[in-house]
């Protein structure tokens, strides 16, 4: 035996080898693909590989600085104007997209709405990949040194917790913090070191995003393959998609905040188990990323409006709606205060709620059956956000852009126009 | 004739320096890190497999030649969002295999690192598919065109990286 296995040893070392790696990787797989004990061997290759990554881009970007901030400042000044004429014609749009914002919010402090809000991004530079083609991930200057993830009371901290070989802090940091840049998701943060991160990017086929879409409010899911390809899933084959329209995110995944671009549909055809195999250009270039925001901190929040008390959008629609019998004056309080609400947060002093509504909701596109989806109180403030979300144009210029989109708006998604009485 | 067969006797078995041995497969692992994102078709190329195929046809030690492809490829695997083992393993194998080959055969020269690289990158394909597809279900996005063409492009460079190379080698 002892002759057999010197006779063979290198065949025996590879078979044992191989059974080890195998193992592992069943370990690994069984314990839904990161194992703790894997943790140290990406903290040690990361930590040498990046450095070098970091102090290339670093002096890439010195370099690039150097020639564009004081050599090459031909154009400068036309620049400078035509970017003066830009943020002027922001502002004014801004007027009118504030108003638009206030009236969303105080309609969903009606509903009840929890967002989440961006309170917190972090500027990282991307200095590399995984380089396979197999694994879509990119390597970002900032760590849990620069607050990406659950932070460790002080550096001690995780060091005593690596010397104990209790790496779950390390392993928890990071965790599903969403990576964006200003055209759109990038991906989200998966591992977390002491000061780079490794992001799996959305086109990877491991990840999965909560999205929406923008004009048919359908959502889904969104995936990546193996080819780097991004496609939407899990929506049915009997429901129409224009090519074009444009991918947000739902925020139902917790991860990313909702409304933030995705991409846009890029092609659409009838795939397996009827569903559509829906595919997706990302909004932002995942092949050419040099600069993300990471979202390090999340607020979720009710929009307060101080003028909307505790009435519900379910009381103002029976108030308003004539096939609703009144409610029994038990609950004044709450009739009173609904009705003042509505009257404010809808921004249109014509309606009163002891008044019948119903020639005032109707045009905005309240459906006449809406007490009867009462259940779904999206539907009714919904088609009656349209009707005031078009107050005369206060603050702005006729001649501006922002004016010019007033006639627009029952055109916007969500719309009544766009939700017609079923 | 680009592969001859020649006895124990007639090989040449090379060592390297530790700096070398170290240092290559690192620099590897960076510039397949660093690259892709200035340069995408860089993805293509598989630097740390070319490094642990010259290692191991230089050094003509199956043991040597099956450790260096495991623990490149366990660096390669740290890079990559997928379980550590996947690289590691296919390196494995084709260090094996490679040394076992250098052990056998003269390939010293361009024409045969060519094709032993061209071989050896399919190997890895073909492994690498195997587990992953069957170990760990992935979906793998394979065409023969994709990945005959990456065979022959990481020849090429094989051949023009193995020649730089060939300067870190030390005689026994």
């Amino acid at each position: 035996m002892e002759n057999l296995v010197s006779r063979y040893r290198n065949v025996t070392i590879l078979v044992t080898i191989l059974f080890v790696q195998i193992l592992g990787l069943a370990v690994q797989v069984r314990l839904s693909g990161e194992s703790q004990s894997s943790r140290l061997i990406r903290v040690w290759v990361v930590g040498a590989i990046t450095p070098l990554e970091k102090c290339l881009v670093w002096s890439q970007n010195g370099v690039s600085g150097l020639w564009h901030n004081y050599v090459y400042l031909r154009g400068v000044r036309q620049e400078n104007r035509d970017l003066q004429q830009q943020i002027d014609r922001l502002r004014l749009e801004r007027v009118r997209l504030s108003q638009d914002a206030e009236q969303a919010q105080r309609l969903q402090a009606l509903l009840g709405f929890r967002e989440q809000f961006i309170s917190q991004t972090m500027p990282a530079q991307v200095i590399g990949s995984s380089g396979s083609e197999n694994s879509r991930m990119i390597f970002i200057d900032k760590g849990w040194r620069d607050g990406i993830g659950k932070m460790p009371d002080d550096e001690a901290d995780a060091d005593r917790d690596r010397d104990k070989g209790n790496d779950k802090g390390w392993k928890e940091k990071g965790n599903d913090m969403a990576v964006i840049t200003a055209g759109g998701v990038v991906g989200k943060v998966l591992y977390v070191n002491k000061s780079t991160s490794q992001v799996l990017l959305i086109n990877d086929q491991s990840s999965g995003v909560g999205v929406i879409l923008e004009k048919s409010r359908l959502q889904g899911v969104l995936k990546g393959t193996a080819s780097g390809k991004v496609v939407l899933d899990k929506i049915m084959n009997d429901e129409k998609i224009e090519l074009g329209e444009r991918v947000l995110t739902s925020g139902g995944d917790r991860i990313f905040p909702k409304g933030l671009p995705v991409g846009i549909v890029s092609d659409v055809a009838a795939g397996p188990e009827s569903f559509l195999k829906i595919t997706v250009k990302p909004a932002a270039d995942l092949n050419r990323l040099e600069e993300v925001l990471v979202i390090t901190k999340k607020v979720e929040q009710a929009p307060s409006i101080a003028d909307v008390g505790s009435v519900r959008a379910v009381d103002i629609l029976t108030d308003r709606l004539p096939s609703v019998p009144e409610k029994p004056p038990s609950n004044p309080k709450q009739k009173a205060g609904g009705g003042a609400a509505a009257a404010s947060s809808l921004s249109n002093p014509g309606l009163k709620p002891e008044a019948p509504a119903t020639h005032e909701v109707k045009p905005a596109g309240t459906p006449p059956t809406a007490p009867k989806t009462a259940s779904q109180p999206v539907a009714g403030p919904r088609g009656m956000a349209t009707k005031p979300a078009a107050p005369p144009p206060q603050t702005t210029d006729p001649a501006s852009p922002g004016a010019n989109r007033e006639s627009k708006a029952p055109s916007r998604p969500g719309s009544a126009a766009e939700n017609p009485p079923q | 004739m680009p592969i001859t067969y020649t006895s124990n006797e007639q090989i040449e078995v090379y060592r390297f320096s530790i700096p070398v041995t170290l240092g290559v497969p690192l620099v590897a692992l960076f510039l397949q890190a660093f690259l892709p994102r200035h340069f995408p078709f860089v993805t293509y190329f598989d630097l740390p497999l070319l490094v642990v195929i010259f290692f191991a046809i230089a050094r003509r030690s199956q043991v040597t030649g099956l450790l260096t492809g495991a623990i490149i490829g366990l660096a390669q695997d740290a890079l990559t969002s997928q379980p550590i083992g996947l690289y590691s393993l296919t390196n494995t194998v084709v260090g094996y295999g490679a040394s076992s080959l250098g052990v056998k055969l003269d390939v010293e020269n361009a024409g045969a690192r060519f094709l032993v690289t061209l071989f050896f990158y399919l190997l890895h394909e073909v492994v690498y598919f195997t587990v992953a597809r069957g170990m760990l279900k992935m979906n793998m996005h394979y065409t023969w065109q994709h990945e005959l063409s990456s065979a022959l492009l990481n020849a090429v460079m094989a051949v023009a990286l193995f020649a730089v190379l060939d300067r870190f080698k030390q005689r026994t």
